[in-house]
């Protein structure tokens, strides 16, 4: 067998999977606490103030990382889910399932500081326009996978129906991220955008983007950590967990 | 530093807005933490249950 | 790929394309019929019907904003580019309303103006520092002199 298939058959057995987790979540928790200082202190420090907004833009080092989490969360779940339907791989179930809390976290808040910079900014905290309706339907997409697996009996069975709701609910993702080309929106289109130049000045882009990175090694560290202690309940009798059960204790 | 904390009088929207990320993802990081001690709790009972069960039968 | 795998991937791979494909009808369907704001030009073409509540997008226009000396109510010119529309309103605007600014405002037709009852300001995707600001509206001031100055005389 060729040898990347190899080790994606040993990093899809939990104990390989749990080590290897292990050895890596200090590293990504560091990075994430790093570029999370520099990206806050570029936002609220160094950036300039905007011409029109003046210092409440810098809701936007929050906002937009966030909003780009929500969206990249529920692809990276659905594709976990698309694998554990088809494949049966149980890391991938776990996986999907854990990083919807994290997807959940990352739209509330993407939907909270975008209220708070819509009262100051637009005279209201909530409209329901295209944009802002789509992402709270997203909101309610991670609500409903976490509660149809809580809900079913067998773990196994439960991430398989929840991993099925969220490849579904896929179809949102484009709908939010188009909604503002769409429709007439009250929520303005895209500022940074993959091609083409940034509609931002570059001392108020660098920050976005380290921010955009922070959150990116946040969700990494907050995943590796969920699934190892998944994995570690899905096969508590398992020769391999009571090994790292006993080891603990004898630490501790 | 009066000046950086008003934020240009859109203080109490900057902060919060701050607040909200920070604790979100706080919780967010110490969850797994506390599921952690439980199952390791949980299964740690597993093991001397079984070691009991295995001693009375010897 | 065993048989067992390859019929999973095709049931989902179909269940996935009549989603996509409803989502996608549903997407077309609503971008005809659900409307978030009317602009004046289409106001005056009689799209909207009387009496009727609803959004009225555009730019405030230059030089047109009023400001009552003893009460809240202000007046200003809402356009398009291809029609203007009066309007008028008495409450708080917002921080980001102010000439040449984007709003959307929320009222119905009293004859031909337009009374709100709720006024939000549009954010635009751009982002400038105000010292780049600045230098822009000085390069445009100069532009405009040296262009103004014949039609003076």
């Amino acid at each position: 067998m060729n040898p990347l298939v190899l080790w994606f058959h040993k990093l899809g057995s939990p104990p390989y999977f749990y080590r290897l987790a292990g050895r890596l979540l200090p590293w990504l928790w560091g990075l994430g606490l790093i570029s999370l200082a520099v990206g806050l202190y570029g936002g609220l420090v160094l950036a300039p103030s905007d011409y029109q907004q003046s210092d409440a833009f810098r809701i936007i080092y929050v906002h937009v990382p966030s909003a780009w989490m929500s969206l990249f969360i529920y692809g990276f779940m659905a594709l976990n889910g698309f694998i554990a339907l088809i494949w049966r791989i149980k890391l991938s179930e776990t996986l999907a399932m854990a990083a919807a809390p994290i997807g959940a976290a990352f739209t509330f808040i993407c939907l909270a500081t975008g209220s708070l910079w819509g009262k100051p900014m637009w005279g209201t905290w909530w409209t329901w326009d295209a944009r802002l309706t789509s992402e709270l339907v997203l909101l309610f997409l991670y609500f409903g996978v976490m509660g149809l697996y809580q809900a079913i009996e067998d773990r196994r069975q439960a991430s398989r129906a929840a991993a099925f709701l969220a490849l579904v609910g896929i179809v949102n993702l484009p709908i939010v991220h188009f909604s503002v080309n769409w429709w007439n929106t009250l929520h303005q289109g895209s500022t940074v955008r993959l091609f083409g130049p940034s509609l931002i000045d570059s001392r108020m882009l660098w920050p976005l983007l380290i921010m955009a990175i922070a959150t990116k090694f946040l969700f990494a560290a907050s995943l590796l950590s969920r699934a190892r202690v998944d994995l570690l309940e899905l096969e508590a009798g398992k020769d391999w967990a009571r090994q790292v059960a006993l080891a603990d204790g004898d630490a501790a | 530093m009066t000046e950086f904390l008003s934020m240009g009088g859109y203080g109490n929207y900057v902060w919060s807005s701050f607040a909200i990320f920070a604790i979100v993802l706080t919780l967010d990081a110490v969850a797994p933490l506390l599921k952690r001690r439980r199952v390791l709790r949980e299964l740690r009972g597993r093991v001397r249950r079984a070691q009991k069960r295995s001693e009375e039968t010897a | 790929m065993n048989p067992t795998r390859k019929r999973r991937l095709v049931v989902i791979s179909l269940i996935l394309g009549a989603v996509g494909i409803a989502a996608a009808l549903t997407v077309l369907a609503l971008q005809q019929n659900i409307t978030y704001l009317y602009t004046p030009v289409e106001v005056q073409a009689g799209k909207v019907p009387p009496d009727a509540r609803f959004r009225l997008g555009g730019m405030v226009k230059a030089g047109s904003i009023q400001r009552a000396g003893d009460s809240l109510k202000t007046g200003f010119t809402v356009t398009d580019g291809d029609a203007d529309l009066a309007v008028e309103y008495t409450g708080i605007l917002p921080d980001l309303f102010r000439e040449k600014q984007s709003v959307v405002a929320t009222g119905r037709m009293e004859g031909s103006r337009f009374v709100a009852s709720e006024v939000l300001a549009k954010h635009d995707e751009n982002y400038v520092p105000r010292d780049v600001a600045e230098a822009m509206a000085k390069a445009h001031k100069k532009h405009e002199v040296s262009e103004g100055a014949p039609a003076a005389q």
